[in-house]
């Protein structure tokens, strides 16, 4: 791994200059200035020579990055232009999350949107049909009121055997719009996997710079109020549905809360 | 009753459109954000806007300040619909003047006590 080497050099920069500061205060005390001068500027030279080189792993170490990511870009351009990388392709692959949920909920509000006046008029039929029969069994139906029940009753029965055919249809294309379930999956997991190899060598980046940092002195202190604007800002800005709610304060857990906590307000 | 719906997902916007029918109110119009749906509410006399929050463009609690600040829509009742569920956001949309909060996902019941709630008091 790139920061154990790292890591490793560090060791050696720091025995090194151990060693020089020891030789130094020797040389010192015994007003040896033009062999202290020497040491001194050896030091710096050593010190150079080791941002350079950590410069270096962290160079070699972002390649190797890029290279693990597949980016094919044209870095002469301003901003440089991707013409590919997995990152790209995650991009893709979410869009066609989107598109296929959206066609699959699209295609299931349509079949319902069908399916509804269907059952509805059915329904309807039904209700009124009983009625009639009803006042055929209480025996309150004249002949003629007779003959046009038979014949809607013959209708009914039609409509009966299309409208069921047709829900049920409907209702076998609902199921099948389902299997966005399975692709999306599949493709979601893709990008995770995705997602958690970015994070490794982004932490290891992270890593190498760190102990550049820490070792050649080059560490300023964050800028604390840019810092307290972000963390306000980030307070109301939008997230998207809560995947946990319940491990957050600062988040309602459902509608019951939202209204509680818009009644505390006076509404 | 004229209303609009403001969400950039259409398969949202068919949902609510679909509850509000079923609820009778059947003039119902469309947008995808706030850059749109403000144009349309200054000029087509709306008397009721349904807004997401989260949404490209112009976000709903920009859309919510706009129409607070704006003379002829200020008192247009707004009905916030949406996924975002921190407790700072909910009460910036109560300051901002915000007449009903519900949280994705939610129910066909949940939807209709709020739209009834804001009618009654605004009248």
């Amino acid at each position: 791994m790139a920061s154990e080497i790292q890591l490793h050099q560090n060791e050696e920069f720091i025995s090194e200059l151990k060693e020089c500061a020891k030789l130094l205060t020797e040389k010192l005390q015994g007003n040896q200035f033009e062999d202290a001068s020497q040491l001194i500027h050896a030091m710096l030279e050593s010190r150079d020579r080791h941002i350079f080189q950590s410069v270096g792993h962290l160079t070699r170490a972002l390649h190797n990055a890029i290279v693990n990511f597949h980016v094919d870009a044209d870095l002469t351009k301003e901003p440089p232009k991707v013409e590919s990388s997995e990152i790209r392709d995650a991009s893709n692959r979410l869009n066609y999350v989107i598109e296929l949920t959206q066609k699959a909920a699209e295609k299931t509000m349509d079949m319902v949107d069908e399916a509804a006046p269907i059952a509805m008029n059915l329904g309807q039929e039904a209700s009124v049909l009983r009625d009639q029969w009803a006042r055929l069994k209480r025996r309150e139906m004249t002949p003629d009121e007779f003959r046009v029940l038979y014949g809607r009753m013959d209708d009914f029965l039609a409509q009966m055997a299309t409208g069921t055919e047709q829900l049920g249809r409907n209702l076998q294309e609902i199921i099948l719009e389902q299997g966005f379930q399975d692709l999306t999956g599949q493709v979601l997991k893709r990008v995770i996997g995705l997602i958690n190899e970015v994070e490794q060598d982004l932490v290891s980046l992270v890593r190498i710079a760190g102990q550049v940092e820490e070792i050649t002195g080059l560490a300023t202190g964050a800028d604390k109020s840019e810092q307290e604007a972000l963390i306000q800002k980030r307070k109301v800005e939008a997230e998207g549905p809560q995947i946990n709610p319940s491990e957050r304060a600062d988040v309602v857990s459902g509608q019951d809360e939202v209204d509680d906590l818009l009644s505390s307000l006076g509404f | 009753m004229k209303i609009l719906i403001v969400d950039d997902f259409s398969t949202m916007r068919r949902i609510i459109k679909n509850l509000l029918r079923d609820l009778g109110f059947s003039n119902t119009h469309e947008a995808d954000d706030g850059v749109t749906a403000l144009p349309m509410l200054r000029s087509g006399d709306f008397d009721f806007l349904v807004t997401d929050w989260n949404m490209p463009g112009m976000t709903g609690i920009d859309l919510l300040r706009a129409v607070r600040a704006d003379e002829k829509l200020s008192a247009l009742p707004v009905l916030m619909v949406t996924a975002e569920a921190k407790r700072d956001q909910i009460i910036e949309a109560a300051q901002a003047g915000v007449n009903g909060y519900v949280v994705k996902p939610f129910t066909a019941q949940a939807l209709k006590e709020k739209i009834e709630k804001i009618f009654e008091r605004v009248g």
